[in-house]
């Protein structure tokens, strides 16, 4: 039984740690937000500089060829932080559908500008206020011309390409897009956290390839997410145990009544409540890694899980966050608004919450998957 | 990442089975042991099996050579405890004495008496009890006010202990008691090991909420009433009773894991298998959202246990994770429990074996003693406060007071 990471991927993780304190650590996410900017490009490129976006890229296109466990390790550093940078757009989906689906030309043109931060992608998934759906998507690919609006795009700004799923007479696509062409409008889409950009998209008459076959898009687009999902759950872990550590400093600085506030039962049952949901949350991710390095036939059911338990772990962490720290914990200036309103925008952005115990249960419905051991 | 045994944990598992397959039949699907059958018929097979364990070295896998042991690794514990569990074996007798009684006799008793009682202990000729609970002292278990009074070589021992697993068929049992009542809460008791045999020593079988008595739910009142212990039968010091008694609970909590029963499994079966109005339940969205919660949790605490066996097999100390599991299952336990009982709208509370209601009956019954036994949900939260968090403790309002002067009611 081996259910840890190696102490090489612990060494990663380490580095990234200090690397993100070193580099100012939540004080990058509030600039992004006071100073209205789309991400931290000085941060960004330092990310670049150390390979990170090298992760998963094959050797053969001037990548390292590593697995997913090295990029569980680093998510989880980038949710302790809040690093307010393309890091999930442009590294779990965008390059992950490409060495996936895209044709050998389109790797060797993309992959290395990839590594080197010449390019860096994002994707498009919703269109309106509703789940998006095989049924009800409407951005329609048809002669490689694209037509229709994404929003909620992230990272738009500071990205050069993107994959889109959108409709063909073939069904479902997957396809990319060359954000600098003359014929797409980007416009700002206003967000409850301004650390984070996220952008509406229109084509009008714009290129598109097509990455894999025609009509497969969404199973592509499914396998993209299920993989997104659980290197997200480890940010929102990350970011659950930065919440957790805060609301107990806080506790055991603050005093009421006479004594430190983290004496009372009722914030050390709350914060032990956090801390349990982040154990099982945790655990559920590191089945999640296993799945996805293992290509294990149970990552869609891994994925759910891992997704589902984050989620509600880091929402928990960081709303309570806020209860722990009372009057100054709805100020402006401390940091707790950081972690709740990143909590809420990541719960939503690969889908809601209830999304994904759809999806999980879906699983248990097909799969006579047991428990116990 | 992988769930592979090394090589040496394969070996190792390859000799339990291979030992086990010799001597147990293998669990069909779903058979459980029941205990209740027949007391004395359990006890003798139990007694039997583990007279076998100890001849061929599998009684107490982690205890020293000179006891018998094999000095165990944890993980090779964990190994025997999972091929064991696949076998039909009676148990649930010989984990307190094993697991608790024995380890503190070894530190504490002399090298007569750890000669004379370690022995039948691990075959199995001897049972052990734990007396530490009172009617007024559970969770502040420190707060006990049993007495004894020393009497030229003797201890005269007064008072009621509760909730002793297994106190209707030991034969000795381990006893913290208070020695001077003017000293502070946690100075003034002093432990001892007593016959349950001595005269004064009377035990009552608890009828707990389940209506489970006896030998149904294991657990008893036992009272003391001038019952004699010599004084070579204290272990530590007069008025170390505490850090003995410590030393016990540390193993208590290693043995108390998941509550057992009714799980997201059962769950899942009865959405898939019952109808409500003529659609398979698991088609109702609420359901849906519930199997999912629950599958989090359950499934989080799978891998939170295969996190602590890695650290084990890696010879690391595991971390504070497994803090969680009692909480989590227990409350689960009581909610798919709840959930069960509710599918059969009305008949839900019908106590019938034929509608598939009854391990939910159960699970609901039984969930609430599982969320208080071996500490309750809120001294589990204050354990993982304290000790994983580092949070301070609670101001104790019987700080620094004598035993005596400790208020007990308004």
């Amino acid at each position: 039984m081996n259910l840890d990471f190696s102490d090489d991927q612990k060494y990663l993780q380490e580095e990234a740690r200090k690397f993100f304190e070193k580099e100012g650590g939540l004080g990058n996410a509030r600039n992004v937000m006071d100073q209205s900017q789309d991400a931290d490009h000085e941060l960004w490129n330092k990310i670049v500089e150390l390979g990170w976006t090298a992760i998963r890229v094959p050797e053969a296109y001037e990548g390292l060829g590593l697995g997913h466990l090295e990029l569980c390790v680093v998510a989880e550093e980038l949710g302790r932080s809040l690093a307010p940078v393309p890091f999930a757009s442009s590294v779990y989906f965008f390059t992950e559908a490409l060495i996936k689906y895209a044709s050998e030309d389109t790797k060797k043109e993309l992959l290395p500008k990839l590594v080197a931060g010449e390019v860096v992608g994002t994707y498009g998934i919703a269109e309106d206020s509703h789940q998006a759906t095989e049924a009800n998507i409407q951005l329609n690919a048809s002669a490689d011309q694209l037509n229709g609006t994404k929003i909620a795009v992230p990272d738009a700004g500071i990205a050069s390409h993107m994959i889109v799923i959108a409709k063909s007479s073939q069904g479902i696509e997957l396809r990319l897009v060359n954000l600098q062409d003359s014929s797409i409008t980007i416009t700002p889409q206003k967000n409850i956290d301004t650390s984070k950009s996220f952008y509406k998209v229109e084509f009008n008459n714009t290129p598109s390839t097509l990455l894999g076959q025609p009509g497969e898009g969404w199973n592509y687009i499914q396998h993209l997410l299920d993989q997104a999902a659980i290197l997200f759950a480890f940010e929102q872990v990350g970011g659950s145990q930065a919440a957790l550590d805060m609301a107990k400093a806080y506790s055991l600085e603050r005093f009421a009544f006479g004594r430190q506030i983290g004496s009372y039962q009722a914030i050390k049952h709350k914060l032990a409540d956090m801390y349990i949901a982040i154990t099982l949350a945790k655990s559920n991710c590191y089945y999640g890694a296993w799945a996805l390095s293992s290509e294990s036939s149970e990552l869609s059911l891994a994925a759910a899980t891992a997704r589902v338990s984050a989620t509600k772990a880091f929402q928990l962490c960081s709303k309570e966050n806020i209860q722990t720290h009372g009057g100054n914990g709805f100020t402006w200036e401390y940091d707790c608004h950081l972690f709740y309103k990143r909590s809420k925008v990541l719960s939503v952005l690969l889908g809601s919450e209830a999304t994904w115990k759809e999806k999980l249960v879906q699983n248990l419905e097909k799969t006579n998957t047991l428990v116990k051991e | 990442m992988d769930f592979n045994d090394t090589p040496e944990q394969a070996k190792f598992r390859a000799t339990c089975r291979e030992w086990l397959e010799a001597n147990a039949q293998l669990k069909a699907d779903k058979v459980h042991m029941n205990v209740e059958s027949s007391l004395e018929s359990h006890l003798k097979t139990a007694k039997e099996w583990q007279q076998k364990k100890y001849d061929a070295g599998w009684a107490m896998l982690h205890w020293p050579k000179e006891f018998g042991g094999i000095e165990a690794s944890p993980i090779e514990r964990i190994i025997w405890g999972q091929e064991e569990a696949k076998f039909n074996v009676p148990g649930g007798i010989f984990e307190i004495g094993l697991g608790m009684c024995g380890p503190v006799m070894m530190q504490y008793s002399t090298e007569e008496q750890k000669n004379r009682y370690l022995a039948p202990m691990a075959q199995g000729k001897e049972i052990w009890c734990q007396l530490f609970s009172e009617p007024a002292a559970g969770s502040d278990v420190a707060g006990l006010r049993s007495k004894a009074e020393k009497d030229g070589d003797d201890w005269i021992i007064n008072g009621q202990k509760v909730w002793t697993s297994g106190a209707h068929y030991s034969d000795f049992g381990i006893l913290v008691v208070r020695h001077d009542p003017d000293l502070a809460k946690h100075k003034g008791l002093t432990f001892f090991f007593v016959d349950m045999k001595s005269p004064g020593i009377t035990v009552k079988p608890i009828k707990q909420i389940t209506g489970q008595s006896g030998s149904g739910s294991g657990f008893n009142e036992v009272y003391f009433d001038d019952v004699r212990i010599p004084d070579s039968q204290r272990l530590g010091e007069i008025g170390d009773g505490w850090k003995v008694a410590i030393t016990t609970l540390m193993n208590e909590r290693l043995a108390v894991g998941d509550a057992r029963g009714s799980d997201i499994e059962e769950a899942l079966t009865l959405s898939k298998t019952k109808d409500d109005a003529g659609e398979a339940l698991i088609k109702n969205d609420a359901v849906r959202e519930r199997l999912a919660d629950w599958f989090c949790e359950a499934n989080g605490l799978k891998y939170t246990k295969f996190r602590t066996i890695s650290a084990l097999s890696k010879g690391e100390a595991p971390g504070p994770e497994a803090s969680i599991t009692k909480i989590v299952s227990a409350n689960k336990l009581q909610s798919i429990g709840n959930f069960g009982i509710d599918s059969g709208d009305m008949a839900g509370m019908l106590i019938d074996d034929d509608n598939g209601m009854s391990s939910f009956q159960g699970a609901w019954l039984g969930a609430p003693g599982l969320r208080i036994a071996g500490g309750t949900d809120e001294i589990l939260r204050n354990v993982i406060a304290e000790r994983v968090l580092g949070l301070p403790q609670d101001p104790r309002a019987d700080k620094g007071l004598a035993f005596k002067d400790i208020p007990t009611k308004a």
